[in-house]
């Protein structure tokens, strides 16, 4: 599914809290159609890398462009960016005040103002897709991890992006349900949907993958393709990162 | 000893009349101070420059200084530089000036009860500043701030009994001119106790219903 058509750039990266340095010199391009997924130890930058690419982090060096335009100047309008761009979290992050349909027609009705039954139909198919259509009037505390988690994909899918970010969204909840959420996410994958994906599933990476990024407090040690990876690291840190997930 | 019904029946129009006084006082200040505890608590939670500052002062002046003396400097102190205002009107002043502060806490409490991390799923959909407010920051806010909410509008309701000394005609100043005209201490105190509680009683319920109608911010998302 991955073109050429670069979507995302990003150059010379660098991000620090204080005196931490989070994220050190990245350079990463995403294709269109293309499936990144990100790995490498706690505390590495995973996530850093997804928020600044959300505009949940502010930059201090280099650039992230989006369809060539920068994202990292202050007159960045990020309301229309993350229409584009859509963030799932590891907490599901669901409004707890609203029922599920409310949750996902938010953004679509009052960010992009658009025609409410269009809206509901889209919402409609998309439930349905994730098997949660009967569910649609429930609130989210009613809610199962997993259901939670896939109703968090639709809300950010709902908004029609071109790319969408995945952090750790399985890592809170229980093993029966990892799958599910993991399943939804290899159907859009399928698709051919653009996707940054942050996660401990070694098996689903390598499955999901056009391309594995290993990073290392908070460089990249090396990029691959899935297979390359798993089999024969390019770097001793990635090979030593591999063993704490071999028994 | 049996109570003089008599005297009891015959004060009630009275009692009746002061009685809307009161509740009209309590109404429009809890209703003002609850406005102006909204946009106090809104002005600190966005730190906004200069507001700020004048926001922090008057919550200070507020919770420091007795209703009693803030009637009264409103009503006596007022008149001495040319602006009269009625006594219902200064009343309703006195009191929102105090609520505003009480009010500005518990919202600004609620406020701080929502997460980053609520917010930041906010922001992730494209939501504006004022529709992140709307949307999402006001209505958890509100969840959790209900129960203080709702315990100012008790005590402001209470603190009407204050207002008497500047001569409006409420509950208060009734039942003591009463007692002054007639003797019957005993029967007019009760009465004055009966119609508070017969006012507050209702509101307590309506509170305790709301909170339990509004409380889905505990539970997870
Ligand atoms: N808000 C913050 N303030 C200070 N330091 C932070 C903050 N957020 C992250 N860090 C630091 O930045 C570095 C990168 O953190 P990040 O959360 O991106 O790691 P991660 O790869 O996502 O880890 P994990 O797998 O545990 O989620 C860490 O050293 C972390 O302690
Ligand atoms: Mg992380």
């Amino acid at each position: 599914m991955k073109t050429n058509e670069v979507l995302l750039e990003i150059k010379g990266l660098h991000k620090r809290y204080d005196e931490i340095i989070a994220l050190d010199d990245i350079n990463l391009n995403i294709n269109k159609g293309e499936v990144v997924v990100i790995l490498g130890p706690s505390g590495c930058g995973k996530s850093t890398l997804l928020r600044c690419l959300n505009g949940l982090e502010k930059v201090h060096g280099g650039d992230i462009r989006y369809r060539g335009k920068s994202l990292v100047n202050n007159d960045v309008n990020w309301q229309e960016i993350r229409q584009h761009i859509g963030m799932v979290f590891q907490n599901y992050e669901l409004f707890p005040h609203m029922t599920v349909i409310e949750n996902i027609i938010l953004g679509p009705a009052k960010v992009q103002k658009r025609d409410k039954s269009e809206v509901m139909e889209q919402a409609k198919q998309l439930l349905e897709r994730v098997g949660l259509f009967d569910r649609k009037d429930s609130y989210p505390r009613q809610l199962s991890g997993g259901q939670r988690q896939r109703i968090a994909i639709v809300r950010a899918l709902c908004m029609n992006p071109e790319i969408m970010l995945f952090d750790e969204v399985t890592a809170a909840l229980d093993p029966e349900m990892v799958r599910e959420v993991l399943d939804v996410i290899l159907g859009l994958a399928k698709q051919g949907m653009t996707m940054v994906i942050v996660t401990h599933e070694m098996s689903f990476a390598r499955a999901v993958a056009d391309k594995i990024v290993f990073l290392d407090k908070g460089r990249i040690c090396e990029i691959s393709e899935p297979n390359e990876f798993f089999t024969n690291p390019k770097t001793e840190r990635a090979q030593q990162f591999l063993n704490i997930f071999q028994y | 000893m049996g109570l003089n019904w008599q005297f009891i029946t015959d004060s009630l129009p009275l009692y009746r009349e002061a009685a809307w006084t009161t509740l009209k006082l309590g109404f429009w200040g809890i209703l003002i101070s609850l406005i102006i505890g909204l946009v106090c608590s809104i002005i600190l939670y966005f730190r906004v420059k200069v507001l700020k500052t004048i926001v922090k002062v008057y919550i200070e002046l507020s919770r420091n200084t007795p209703l009693l003396i803030q009637l009264f400097f409103l009503y006596f102190g007022l008149t001495k530089v040319g602006i009269s205002l009625s006594e219902n009107t200064c009343a309703i002043i006195g009191l929102s000036f105090l609520g505003g502060s009480y009010m500005a806490e518990a919202f600004r409490s609620g406020l701080e009860a929502v997460s980053k991390s609520q917010i930041e799923s906010g922001l992730s959909i494209g939501l504006s500043k004022t529709q992140l407010v709307r949307y999402v920051v006001l209505p958890q806010a509100f969840s959790v701030a209900v129960p203080s909410i709702g315990a100012n509008c008790i005590f402001l309701l209470k603190e009407t009994s204050i207002v008497g000394a500047i001569a409006v005609v409420d509950l208060m100043n009734v039942t003591k001119d009463l007692i002054g005209m007639y003797y019957q201490t005993f029967e007019a105190l009760f009465m004055l106790v009966a119609v508070y509680f017969i006012m507050i009683l209702p509101l307590s319920l309506l509170l305790t219903w709301l909170e339990r109608k509004v409380r889905y911010a505990e539970f997870g998302n």
